[in-house]
């Protein structure tokens, strides 16, 4: 099943690594901007990749995105604000590492993390790619709206302090997911006299607000410095962090092929990955309550899976051409107007590209660590050494270039703002963002999946049986079931325990 | 004094008109900005980047592809009027998109508010099916449409999208009733259909290259059938008088001079004569047409009336 070694030696001529060592340092630094987002990473460089062979030109996209999507951490560890909707989780426990003055363990273990998960989800792409791709089709608009709501029940766990401020929050979230166009049925919602809000809440541009701006309002209300300096230079920390991650390597595996079949299904994508990865290491923890305060397999666990989802992505773009992420959605246009027709021949008739750039991603991907490594140090020494006065406006313009770059729109950076004004005072409140963001994202595509499963169903006279009689939905309302009830039944058991003693 | 004024501004207009003659005689001098009112990857932007190096070779001058998305292309629409009309800006515009969604609601501008210059090619709507379905022909649909209304669905791209239109003229013209499932985008519909989670989906001859053998396409809405797919049977050989798609065109701000208008019409007539252009876009399933700033009212007018009736029927007419 392996192919073969020639493909592998066309990867590893100079100017394959050449790409790859270029995109993963572009990638890298563009996805470690707030807003700016992988998607938009290969949007503007694809024109560079027009003149070049097919199998280059891939090698050069697969580089930039996966080190966008590894970029994303450091501003969610650094400034509790995800550079990308995938490193949405990796706030939860980087930022508080940071804080107490981890943040360089913090980086180098979402190194690790992210080499691990590229690694995962692209060997899956190597080997298994075609029948994974069938995998992925037997997702239902059913299924997609199951996976929807386990995703939203991780608001209950994530709710620091209070569930019903989470709960609010959620449904603040989903509120904010219906404004503009339905989706499905086309009707207007919540625009009220305001045209631009007919798109809807852009999702970036929520990110942005609701966690960026709150964090550089608080930078400027409070005298203390932003990070903690730690009193010696520790260096990358790197043995520290390679034995964490060794003792975590269950966590570490499961995660990434969590990301991987999640970056499988289309529509799905590094955001809901990391999430699901993220409750997984949670639910199985001995402790699960230090996580959310600095714990290290949260991080582990988001950044792995969501770099998994690149390799998982590329199998139904590749074999189907059906665009896993909507990062693979632009890749996929790149390569048609490179007159690249994807599918399943692309396996068989033009395997010499799909084989060179597999193992091009792997290259890649390996290259992440050292690169990922000096990268990853030198903006956290910068973000460390930085003084306040500078970091806030450095970072304030970022954010309103990066709302405005999602669409080239100005009314987007008004969204963000406004939302993050409103996160502000929410947070004051005791109101967290991330309940309101995950509601925001999958909301939307609770939504959609209920509405066409509902319709399907309908056509065949059985809406009802329709989302309870699908094996795979009965296999994600399980997981639902168990993640909502498994709290309640080890508590039972720590307090017969404790009444036993 | 009032007359003085008069004059002056006469005088204005005509050096302006001039000093915009010479102009024009060197147009293209730098970069045209080309915008596409939808997100990359899509048809609009494919055929942007087929187009792309063609401004180079005519004119000398390159173009740089913005994005910039929202509200189904009237995020970008509904802003062109305020951009320069000096010829450097001009935007992708679609068909039936900018007359459906005045229609609709307040979207922020209205059709004729756009000056448009050329229409380049279209992209037919095509019903298509898995390859392992049961359905061969598209008399296999419509009898099994016949025998249990409603229970037929198919997929396609959006609410009374291109695909959406073309469900609900099939539906009318056959005397059928289906069950139309929007999808997010055209992506969410190949997952559907491939999937099988619906019968068939309504889609664009470009769907039908681009996923091969995966499916069939049992029709397409052209005149004759198209030559990257030959085995697909137009809806006109079956009985049914559907000739229809999504166009794809150019249109410039409202400023820009009529003059300037008509050179960059022929600048993007000319890049469709290219022979090397026709093969590429063919290839991918596109269907060339050719309306320039002359035929532009008449097939606008002819277009208008046609949605208009449709969107009628559809009952999604603004009150």
């Amino acid at each position: 099943m392996m192919p073969g070694i020639e493909f592998l030696l066309a990867a590893l001529a100079p100017f394959n690594i050449l790409l790859a060592v270029a995109g993963v340092v572009a990638g890298t630094v563009i996805g470690a901007l707030p807003g700016l987002t992988a998607t938009m990473a290969i949007a503007v460089l694809i024109p560079f990749t027009f003149g070049m062979r097919p199998e280059s030109a891939l090698i050069a996209l697969g580089a930039i995105y996966t080190g966008a999507i590894y970029g994303g951490a450091y501003s969610a560890i650094l400034l509790n604000t995800p550079g990308t909707p995938s490193a949405i989780a990796t706030t939860f426990d980087g930022y508080p590492m940071a804080k107490r003055g981890d943040g360089d363990l913090a980086i180098t273990l979402a190194c690790i993390a992210s080499v691990t998960g590229g690694l995962v989800g692209a060997m899956f792409l190597l080997m298994f790619a075609p029948p994974l791709a069938r995998f992925a089709l037997a997702f239902g608009p059913v299924e997609y709206f199951w996976l929807a709501v386990f995703g939203l029940t991780l608001i209950a766990s994530l709710s620091e302090g209070s569930m019903l401020k989470g709960f609010v929050g959620g449904a603040v979230g989903l509120l904010l997911g219906t404004v503009g166009v339905a989706e499905v049925g086309g009707d207007i919602r919540y625009v009220g006299s305001f045209n631009e809000l007919l798109g809807g809440i852009d999702v970036v541009a929520a990110l942005i607000g609701l966690y960026c701006v709150p964090v550089l309002i608080d930078l400027v209300a409070t005298p203390d410095p932003h990070l903690k300096l730690t009193q010696e230079v520790k260096g990358y920390r790197l043995r520290e962090a390679a034995s964490i991650s060794w003792r975590s390597k269950f966590n570490l595996a499961r995660s990434s092929v969590i990301g991987t079949l999640v970056g499988i299904l289309p529509g799905a994508g590094g955001s809901i990955a990391s999430l699901v990865a993220y409750s997984e290491a949670r639910r199985v923890a001995k402790d699960p309550g230090r996580f959310g305060k600095g714990e290290p397999d949260g991080v582990i666990a988001t950044e792995s899976s969501n770099n998994a989802t690149v390799g998982g992505g590329f199998i139904p773009t590749l074999v189907l051409g059906i665009p896993g992420t909507p990062a693979d959605a632009v890749i996929l246009g790149a390569l048609l107007v490179q007159g690249i027709r994807t599918g399943p021949t692309l396996f068989g008739a033009q395997s010499q590209i799909v084989y060179t750039f597999i193992y091009g991603l792997l290259i890649a991907t390996i290259l992440m660590l050292p690169i990922g490594l000096v990268i990853g140090r030198y903006a956290f020494k910068s973000i460390v050494a930085i003084p306040k006065a500078t970091l806030v406006p450095s970072v304030a313009l970022l954010t309103v270039i990066g709302s405005y770059a999602v669409h080239n729109n100005a009314s987007e950076v008004q969204q963000m703002v406004t939302l993050g004004v409103f996160g502000w005072v929410a947070g004051r409140f005791g109101y967290t963002a991330s309940p309101i963001v995950l509601g925001l994202i999958l909301g939307t595509i609770a939504e959609s999946g209920f509405v066409q499963g509902y319709l399907i169903g309908n056509a065949r006279g059985q809406p009802v049986a329709e989302f309870f009689t699908r094996p795979i939905s009965l296999g994600i309302i399980a997981f639902i079931a168990l993640g909502l009830l498994y709290p309640l039944f080890t508590a039972r058991l720590r307090a017969r325990d404790n009444a036993n003693e | 004094m009032k007359r003085f004024y008069k004059s002056v501004a006469a005088g204005l207009i005509g050096a302006t008109a001039i000093a915009a003659g010479v102009a024009f005689a060197a147009y293209p001098e730098k970069t045209i900005s080309y915008i596409i009112a939808f997100g990359p990857g899509g048809e609009s932007d494919i055929s942007a980047r087929l187009q792309e190096p063609y401004f180079k070779k005519l004119t000398g001058q390159t173009v740089a592809i913005q994005y910039k998305a929202g509200a189904g292309g009237a995020a970008a629409w509904s802003q062109i009027n305020s951009a320069p009309g000096d010829g450097y800006t001009i935007i992708g515009t679609n068909l039936p998109h900018i007359v459906l969604q005045p229609l609709q609601k307040d979207v922020g501008y209205k059709t004729a508010d756009l000056a448009n210059v050329y229409w380049f090619h279209y992209t037919p709507d095509a019903i298509i099916v898995a390859a392992d379905s049961p359905y061969k022909s598209l008399e296999d649909l419509v009898a099994a449409a016949k025998k249990a209304p409603g229970t037929l669905t198919f997929s396609g791209s959006g609410t009374n999208s291109a695909n959406h239109l073309a469900q609900q003229r099939f539906d009318k013209l056959a005397g059928i009733k289906s069950t139309y499932i929007p999808a997010k985008g055209t992506g969410a519909s190949n997952t559907a259909l491939l999937g099988k989670h619906v019968a068939g989906a309504y889609s664009y001859s470009t769907v039908g290259t681009q996923l091969g053998a995966q499916v069939r396409c049992l029709a397409i809405a052209l005149e004759k059938r198209h030559s990257a797919l030959p085995d697909c049977p137009t809806f006109k050989e079956k009985g049914y008088a559907l000739v229809s798609g999504a166009y794809r065109g150019i249109a410039v701000p409202n400023t820009t001079p009529k003059a300037l208008q008509q050179t960059i019409s022929d600048l993007i007539g000319k890049i469709n004569k290219e022979p090397a252009f026709i093969k590429s876009m063919e290839e991918k399933g596109f269907a060339m047409i050719d309306v320039g700033l002359a035929d532009m009212p008449a097939f606008m007018a002819e277009r208008q009336k046609e949605y208009e009736a449709i969107a009628r029927d559809m009952g999604i007419m603004k009150k």
